[in-house]
């Protein structure tokens, strides 16, 4: 009976208003994401009495690049709206609807690494969407036993994360490690690394003009330490971990501090978990943590551009991240919202967050723009010889640069 | 007199046809947009000649030929190739020696035995990956404990375990396909031969030499040419346990890098036509030492 009525007001909505149209966006495929996603999307629907479609992609992301990329290739109508990663903008552009006329004054409202990170030749192809950034997790109540501040440098971390890890050791603790990180040679240790190496002093790999920096004192000092970390306050396994895996040791109870997104906080805190109620964080060492999160983009084959541009404001505006933030904890791009008393009452930490993206570091993607994947993979590759110990930081890096001269024919991007 | 060979042609045509369509159409696409700079996403493409395998840039050697990644790829192959092939081979012979035994329950050892090989790869390389972790992980788990370890080993992460690693994975899941085909050709060795051989007073390693391996060869031989063809195209035991590391990446791999990741059809179309050679030309040799072992075998029987 409902059923009926649904579908006869589906179908009465369909055939009433000429202009009413079908917009299809691709958001994330599985869980909250998804629901969230589908919450919003539904909403814009009702109030312009137009329908939505949700399009299911595949979850990983070099999968679903690739879907858009033969999409995109065919000029497509399929997708209207599409979820893009931060690192994106650079590869999708040329297939992407130029968002200025549409947005007004809403891109002076988000935060402006964001906006630029989005901005490819003068074009703004995306509209930030959520943030992420690195941040460092660490065992309050353990920092709290052993009188340790929370530490502001690297070489404090490391310091911090010998003393408790021998000191739980001795206590009869054997599996107790200092730091978790993702280590494995994938773009997760692109993020790591260029931490590391960006709040040392040691550059962005590329620079925004395309000069290729990393072959410098302060990038290669950088890598040494973080190689002594491996093996020491770092099981050697670190080589392999990706998020997941890091976050396994930490939530366990069996690490001190931990690099991670912020979706491992909610985690961390859930109940069952070993270590709830004793995980604090902050921002990285040095300050610098690595841009993340996900942009909309309208594409430009889409049937109906004007309406599919309306979805994406509607979805990105200020109410829309506000519930968001709230139901789903997904970090809004709009600084003014983290002064909101209801989303600081549901989010604590995002003080935290609100200092760590103010001074994230963005990667060097739109630069480098279709061969940034080449990049990224040049790079962790030779970050990974140096920390498995295979090669020192001075030569690796200088290689590197070689390697990035060729891919990028001589430094012209 | 002219319609039988017509008939024929007639009645092959739809397998002709479907031949042409899902393999030769494909294969020569991927060897024609390996002379491109195409790329995914972009509709646009020229033909570059040679490029893509060797060029040169005012001075500077660019291409798959001189590309330290790809070479790497190749020799990672390779020794992936010849370790896993070859234990497998081996114990695979061995378990089939065992099972060809009468004792009680064999049916059931069989039935057993054969469960690896009916596990999805992608499914057993996870499960081999959590079981390997090195935090978390059943394996160092039982050598700790076992007093063989003193330390938790990164079998997936440390450069120098995590080949190993990989072809250990594989022997586990690809002996029962070795076993299966030695256990069929065991069968058919006749009691009366080894009989025989008993008689004349072979022990039982003389025996299995000069009676049971001889006859069990041919049966043998094709059980390593499928899994030699298949393990120089090996692709997802390796992506699944050590993701693009290129500590482990093989040809398939480091296509697949170039193709989907950094999406330059071109380039990873040249990578692909050079592996479908590699992969023929070793087919080609293994199958024609094969041939030339058994002639004169022939000729000595």
């Amino acid at each position: 009976m409902l059923r009926a009525v649904f579908l006869a007001l589906v179908c009465g909505l369909a055939a009433a208003p000429a202009r009413a149209a079908e917009i299809s966006i691709s958001c994330s495929a599985v869980g909250l994401e998804l629901r969230l996603c589908r919450a919003g999307a539904e909403r814009w629907a009702r109030e312009t009495g137009n329908t939505v479609r949700l399009v299911s992609t595949p979850n990983a992301a070099g999968e679903r690049l690739a879907l858009y990329q033969q999409l995109l290739a065919a000029r497509s109508p399929a997708i209207d709206v599409l979820q893009i990663d931060v690192v994106w903008p650079g590869i999708l552009a040329r297939h992407l609807l130029d968002l200025r006329p549409y947005a007004g004054e809403r891109p002076a409202a988000n935060f402006a690494s964001m906006i630029a990170n989005d901005t490819v030749n003068g074009q703004l192809v995306a509209m930030p969407w959520f943030a992420d950034v690195g941040l460092l997790y660490y065992r309050k109540d353990l920092l709290a036993k052993y009188g340790v501040q929370v530490p502001r440098s690297w070489a404090a971390l490391a310091a911090a994360a010998r003393r408790i890890q021998d000191g739980e050791r001795a206590a009869g603790r054997p599996r107790m490690w200092g730091f978790v990180w993702q280590g494995r040679a994938y773009e997760g240790l692109t993020c790591d690394a260029l931490e590391w190496i960006a709040s040392q002093g040691g550059g962005h790999i590329v620079e925004p003009d395309g000069r290729i920096s990393i072959d410098n004192r302060r990038a290669a000092g950088a890598l040494q330490a973080a190689a002594a970390w491996v093996g020491g306050i770092s099981p050697r396994g670190v080589l392999n971990y990706a998020e997941e895996e890091a976050r396994g040791v930490f939530q366990s109870g069996d690490a001190v501090f931990m690099r991670n997104w912020p979706y491992a906080l909610a985690l961390a805190e859930s109940a069952g978990s070993p270590v709830r109620g004793r995980v604090g964080v902050a921002p990285l060492p040095g300050g610098i943590g690595t841009l993340g999160g996900a942009q909309l983009a309208v594409s430009r084959y889409s049937k109906h551009p004007r309406l599919a541009a309306s979805l994406v404001m509607a979805l990105t505006g200020r109410a829309e991240q506000k519930r968001r933030a709230i139901a789903g904890g997904f970090n809004p791009t709009l600084p003014a919202l983290y002064r909101d008393a209801a989303i600081r009452r549901a989010n604590p930490y995002y003080g935290v967050m609100a200092r760590a993206l103010a001074h994230a570091a963005a990667r060097p993607s739109a630069v480098t723009g279709v061969r940034y994947n080449r990049v990224s993979s040049a790079f962790a590759n030779a970050v990974h010889a140096v920390l498995a110990g295979q090669a020192d930081a001075r030569t690796a890096l200088g290689s590197l640069e070689g390697q990035l001269m060729r891919i990028s024919r001589g430094g012209r991007w | 007199m002219v319609a039988r060979p017509r008939t024929a042609w007639l009645f092959l045509a739809p397998s002709l046809a479907l031949l042409v369509l899902v393999a030769a159409w494909p294969l020569a696409r991927t060897v024609s947009f390996g002379f491109t700079d195409a790329a995914l996403g972009d509709p646009s493409w020229h033909w570059i000649g040679f490029d893509n395998y060797l060029a040169d840039y005012g001075g500077r050697w660019y291409g798959l030929l001189v590309d330290p990644t790809w070479w790497q790829a190749v020799w990672n192959t390779l020794r992936f190739a010849l370790f896993s092939v070859g234990l497998e081979t081996l114990l695979g012979v061995v378990i089939a020696l065992v099972l060809s035994a009468e004792f009680p329950g064999r049916a059931w050892v069989r039935a057993a035995v054969l469960v690896p090989w009916a596990v999805p790869t992608i499914v057993s390389a996870k499960m081999w990956g959590w079981m390997l972790n090195d935090q978390f992980g059943i394996v160092n788990h039982v050598l700790l404990s076992l007093g063989l370890l003193s330390q938790p080993l990164a079998w997936t992460a440390e450069p120098g375990l995590a080949m190993a690693s990989v072809i250990m994975v594989d022997v586990w899941k690809t002996t029962p396909f070795v076993t299966l085909l030695a256990l069929a050709a065991l069968q058919l060795v006749p009691k009366e031969c080894r009989e025989a051989a008993r008689i004349d007073g072979a022990g039982p390693l003389r025996e299995f030499f000069s009676v049971t391996l001889p006859i069990i060869r041919p049966a043998l031989m094709v059980a390593v040419v499928f899994r030699a063809l298949d393990a120089l195209r090996v692709f997802d035991v390796v992506y699944v346990l050590t993701s693009n590391s290129t500590d482990t990446m093989s040809m398939s791999v480091f296509a697949r890098q170039q193709l989907i990741d950094f999406q330059d059809v071109g380039y990873g179309s040249a990578a692909a036509t050079l592996l479908f050679l590699t992969v023929a030309l070793v087919s080609a040799l293994v199958l024609s030492a094969g041939r030339v072992r058994l002639t004169e075998e022939g000729v000595l029987r």
